[in-house]
């Protein structure tokens, strides 16, 4: 499943997010690929992933992508991750 | 990793138990650690404030947490972070994790190079009495003991 996480800049809330999905994936023993990227690129590269992971606030420059997208409260709570992940898995 | 922990986040990187009026004066406090520590120059500040009042609270990722943090820029000297700790937690204007009491200032020149510090923060921060020790810390090496798991 390839992930992608969103955030405002790219470098920072993104990059947790990332960290903790691939470490709830681990422990789920889900086969993933996560990147990163800026709301701004996202819109063009969104499609191209099997989900898109962000924050409630920058879910509406998001809006329109054909991939789903679900928003986290909290970075780094793993539960909240994993009750997202266990939604797409098969 | 002890290494790169003294680097990204160094003595002079530390702010504890600070007060600010508000979020604005909370991440000055964040840029003012980048800024000691040769990280920043003050523009850096001005654009940590720029990407919140553009894109809303969203850098307050957990609860009581803001990782403060613009995008790579001429004001970026060297990728490091700063530790911010508030005596009295302000609030971001964000529903769920407000208020905040610890703001992480991130200066990164590209997306990888803080991927190790940030590793062992995300670990930390997600392991509850982890996140209790740091709270109760008192110096910054303390800190760095707790990040380094």
């Amino acid at each position: 499943m390839n992930i992608l996480c969103v955030c405002g800049n790219g470098i920072g809330t993104s990059v947790l997010l990332k960290i903790n999905v691939e470490q709830v994936a681990a422990d789920m023993d889900l086969d993933v690929n996560v990147t990163t990227s800026d709301a701004g690129s996202a819109k063009g590269t969104a499609n191209q992933s099997d989900l898109v992971l962000t924050s409630p606030q920058l879910a509406a420059e998001l809006e329109g992508v054909d991939v789903p997208v679900e928003t986290i409260e909290n970075f780094m709570d793993q539960q909240e991750v994993k009750d997202i992940l266990e939604k797409y898995v098969d | 990793m002890t290494a790169t922990l003294q680097e990204f986040l160094p003595d002079s990187s530390f702010l504890l138990d600070q007060s600010a009026e508000d979020w604005r004066q909370a991440i000055r406090l964040a840029g003012e650690g980048l800024q000691n520590s040769g990280f920043t120059t003050a523009a850096y500040t001005d654009e940590m404030i720029a990407t919140v009042e553009k894109m809303g609270p969203y850098i307050v990722i957990a609860p009581g947490l803001a990782l403060a943090h613009s995008r790579p820029s001429a004001a970026v000297l060297h990728t490091g972070l700063s530790w911010v700790r508030l005596s009295t937690p302000v609030p971001f204007g964000n529903k769920a994790n407000d208020p905040v009491s610890l703001v992480i200032g991130l200066a990164g020149r590209d997306e990888n190079e803080h991927l190790q510090v940030m590793s062992a923060i995300a670990k930390a921060l997600s392991n509850p009495a982890a996140k209790d020790s740091l709270n109760d810390a008192q110096t910054p090496e303390a800190i760095r003991t707790i990040l380094n798991g």
